[in-house]
């Protein structure tokens, strides 16, 4: 190695899967270069890193300058730009950008495809990535400018893909595995996901927001794409009618046949399965009971929280009248606090076109792009400008569900026109009354 | 090294441009038995550690064999990944939301030497390559960030405290022995890139000294009036300073008003914030995202600072392996971390874990702070 790195190395013990030891096997690598390869950037550039990042190591400060802006030809985004503040003692990773690249829904990838991705990364990269951006996207970390447009000509004409966004847009939708190998799936999360991604690639690739705005998509209230924590527009599965329940199936967990939450425990002796006190007694709402015989869930009381059904799977099982629930104005904390999503639509059918839920998007869209102050998130112009606005610009009624509780103080505005007589008042009519 | 063109000729760049195509279509390199039986999954179950099977309509039997990935890895990693699905999946693999492997197979021997397979693969220096693990009532893969790696504004590295937290907790992610699932995820500052602000456990990078001010650049590189608006806390104005004998616009910060969030130095590179003793990371606990018998949950702050120490952060992974062992001591059944902490109280949760309890724990940010008081007589002494 071309640096000594006795800080880095300490993290090639233990045993946790070693970035640091991936890292010097790709350096190894690139210095056999055993495909001959006549490599677009430095060589050395991983050994580079490691140098670097051994460097932060000991002033345990970071070493990139500050942003960096560079990208391709018709997009505004995909790429983060990256540059090192120490170039002449690590010229391998003076340009170090990443680009995102958009990720099939679910991640499910055929070796031909990474592969290919592999080679032009080889070639024209750092070899290194992430396997995923939190957001989503293949994550390739470290090139140069010149290789930017090269990078991309290749993507989109041999592989016929696309980067992923970066900037005030419409970042890169993201979403559970859904039907794909999931019994909770409460609609197609990869198709809506596909789909939505293709309709708005303008807003995914040109930034025309006030700030980031992400969609996810869970397939059911498990939240297994964290769609409530972490994107702006958050669909959620779930169904409207009854949980579905094979009484014999309930009795081979009661009788130990069947292990309880499909064996997620099974590493504890946390006893016998006792219905009662695993699924009756942990029920929210308290809508269960089993006389011994026979388990009833009286739905009507159901929240669909999915505990019953996550602890029992091959007894219970979701309803047939699916859909989905949409919450909005999930952020982190900067600037005014974090957030998750609020419940803004119960259920929406989610059948394509998704023309439903792209209205609502729409309307979100037409008022956040409208009132939205620079770098404001859509969680916080709901805080700003209220949650009731919300409902208007999506012509949706107030209900008591959109609440987790009705406020507190009586600092209550009316519109002028549910008031008798309005607003203008005659101040000597008043007084014509009332003397002074 | 000669400039390899890949066609695109920079003389007429809009030329057969392609643009806007997106991704692969999400079902274009399904595996079979999946395409298959999509939708049509009646039941699963967790085999083993790391082994799923999952049941369909039609009788078909799929496995998936889960292992750690480290997310930020190399091509070369990503080929034996390839080579391992080409020699017992057919070719098909996936990644999962916390960035773990997935190999599925639909023959229940095919997993097992899969699994087999995938346990004895290790890095020449001796830790695992593709460890498999990560499913039921364990610590599965820890959601993070850039670090020191790749990001221009962190208080402390990424990949480093995620491997030394996972060697601790290695036996965790190969087992199933907790009450129920540990969400672990780290962000490198206080963006919260990730999962943090949701998770049984978060680690965030923090700083704790105000910017400095480069007087020099600052009107010249920064939009100063957002950097004013990037401030919570209203501690950043626009000023003028005399600098080198002439007046500059500038900026000024309250320090009293300034909790070091950095966010001004994300919009404005003349106020770097990063600092050697003074950055660390807090710890966080008893965030959800699922909606199961209780509503998501944000995480708390239960230790303020706990100062880099790199390479190993010995004080950062025994203070984390202390709340996991507590937790997995006293914690009921299906109970997550949050669950517990709020059924026996927070008083007991600092008890029960020995953490000191300090000020900087007490919300004072806007009204909201209020509503995390104690407005009751019930506590216990």
């Amino acid at each position: 190695m071309k640096f000594e790195t006795p800080l880095l190395d300490q993290l090639e013990q233990g045993p946790w899967p070693s970035v640091v030891s991936d890292i010097k096997q790709e350096a190894a690598h690139r210095a056999a270069n055993p495909n001959g390869l006549d490599y677009q950037i430095p060589q050395d550039c991983c050994e580079d890193l490691l140098g670097l990042l051994e460097l932060s190591y000991k002033d345990m400060e970071t070493h990139w300058k500050h942003g960096g802006i560079v990208g391709v030809f018709g997009y505004g985004g995909g790429v983060i730009g990256r540059y090192c503040d120490q170039p002449e003692m690590f010229p391998g990773v003076a340009h170090f950008h990443t680009i995102r690249v958009a990720q099939p829904s679910g991640k499910f990838y055929s070796t031909k495809f990474l592969r290919q991705l592999c080679d032009i990364w080889d070639l024209r990269g750092s070899g290194l990535t992430n396997m995923h951006g939190s957001t989503g996207d293949i994550v390739l970390i470290g090139t140069t400018t010149p290789q930017l447009e090269e990078i991309f000509y290749q993507l989109t004409h041999e592989m016929n893909n696309d980067l992923g966004g970066s900037g005030s847009n419409l970042r890169t939708p993201a979403a559970c595995m859904g039907m794909s190998r999931c019994e909770y799936a409460c609609y197609n999360t990869q198709d809506v996901c596909y789909q939505l991604t293709e309709d708005y690639q303008d807003e995914l690739h040109r930034p025309a927001f006030p700030y980031k705005f992400k969609f996810k998509f869970d397939g059911c209230p498990n939240g297994c794409v964290c769609a409530m924590a972490r994107s702006d527009f958050a669909v959620v599965g779930t169904w409207r009618d009854d949980i579905k329940i094979d009484q014999d199936a309930v009795k081979a967990y009661v009788g130990g046949e069947f292990v309880p939450n499909a064996g997620a425990h099974s590493g504890r002796d946390w006893g016998k399965f006792d219905i009662q006190a695993e699924v009756i007694d942990r029920c929210p709402t308290h809508c269960m009971s089993w006389d011994g015989q026979k388990l009833t869930i009286d739905n009507a009381n159901c929240v669909r929280c999915m505990h019953c059904i996550d602890t029992m799977p091959r007894a219970l099982h979701i309803g047939d009248d699916r859909g989905a629930s949409v919450l909005c104005g999930a952020k982190a904390p900067v600037v005014d606090g974090a957030q998750m999503g609020s419940l803004l639509v119960p259920f929406v059918k989610v059948e394509q076109p998704y023309d439903e839920l792209k209205e609502i998007i729409e309307n979100i869209w037409d008022w956040w792009i409208e009132e939205g102050k620079n770098r404001e998130r859509l969680g916080e112009l709901m805080k700003r400008a209220s949650f009731q606005k919300l409902l208007e610009v999506t012509n949706t009624e107030a209900e008591a569900f959109h609440v987790k509780e009705p406020r507190a103080n009586p600092y209550i505005f009316f519109k002028e026109d549910e008031v008798p007589g309005g607003f203008k008042r005659d101040l000597a009519d008043y007084r014509s009354r009332h003397q002074r | 090294m000669a400039f390899i063109s890949s066609g695109y000729n920079p003389q007429k760049p809009m030329e057969g441009r392609i643009t806007d195509i997106g991704p692969q279509k999400y079902d274009s390199m399904f595996p079979p038995v999946i395409a298959k039986n999509f939708g049509k999954w009646l039941y699963h179950e967790i085999l083993e550690p790391g082994m799923l099977m999952h049941v369909a309509e039609s009788g078909d039997k799929v496995y998936t064999v889960r292992c750690a990935g480290t997310r930020t890895m190399s091509i070369t990693a990503i080929r034996e990944v390839c080579d391992i699905a080409d020699k017992y999946t057919g070719g098909y693999v996936r990644w999962t939301t916390r960035n773990n492997i997935e190999f599925i197979t639909d023959s229940l021997e095919t997993a097992k030497a899969l699994r087999d397979d995938l346990n004895s693969r290790k890095f020449e220096a001796g830790s695992n390559k593709f460890p498999v693990g990560g499913t039921g009532a364990g610590i599965s893969n820890p959601v993070h960030t850039q670090g020191w790696l790749h990001c221009h504004t962190p208080a402390t590295d990424s990949t480093g405290p995620v491997k030394v937290v996972m060697d601790t907790l290695f036996e965790e992610f190969k087992n199933m022995r907790l009450p129920a699932p540990v969400r672990i995820s780290l962000a490198c500052c206080i963006n919260m890139c990730g999962a943090v602000h949701c998770s049984d456990i978060g680690l965030v990078g923090i700083h704790r000294k105000p910017p400095m001010i480069d007087h020099k650049w600052a009107d010249k590189l920064c939009e100063i009036p957002l950097a004013v608006a990037a401030c919570p806390m209203a501690a950043v104005r626009p000023t003028k300073v005399d600098f080198e004998g002439k007046k500059v616009n500038s900026i000024a910060i309250k320090e009293d008003r300034c909790m070091y969030c950095g966010n001004c130095y994300t919009m404005c590179p003349a106020l770097p914030i990063a600092d050697k003793e003074g950055d660390g990371i807090a710890i966080m606990v008893g965030g959800k995202v699922s909606n199961r018998m209780t509503f998501p949950k944000f995480s708390k702050v239960v230790v303020a600072y706990i100062p880099n120490e790199p390479s190993r952060w010995p004080t950062l992974t025994a203070t984390v392996k202390k709340i996991v062992d507590t937790y997995a001591a006293n914690a009921r059944k299906y109970e997550r971390l949050g669950d517990w902490a709020e059924r026996v109280g927070w008083q007991d949760f600092f008890k029960l874990t020995g953490l000191t309890f300090t000020h900087h724990l007490i919300d004072d940010f806007r009204d909201p702070a209020y509503y995390t008081w104690r407005q009751s007589t019930q506590f216990k002494f």
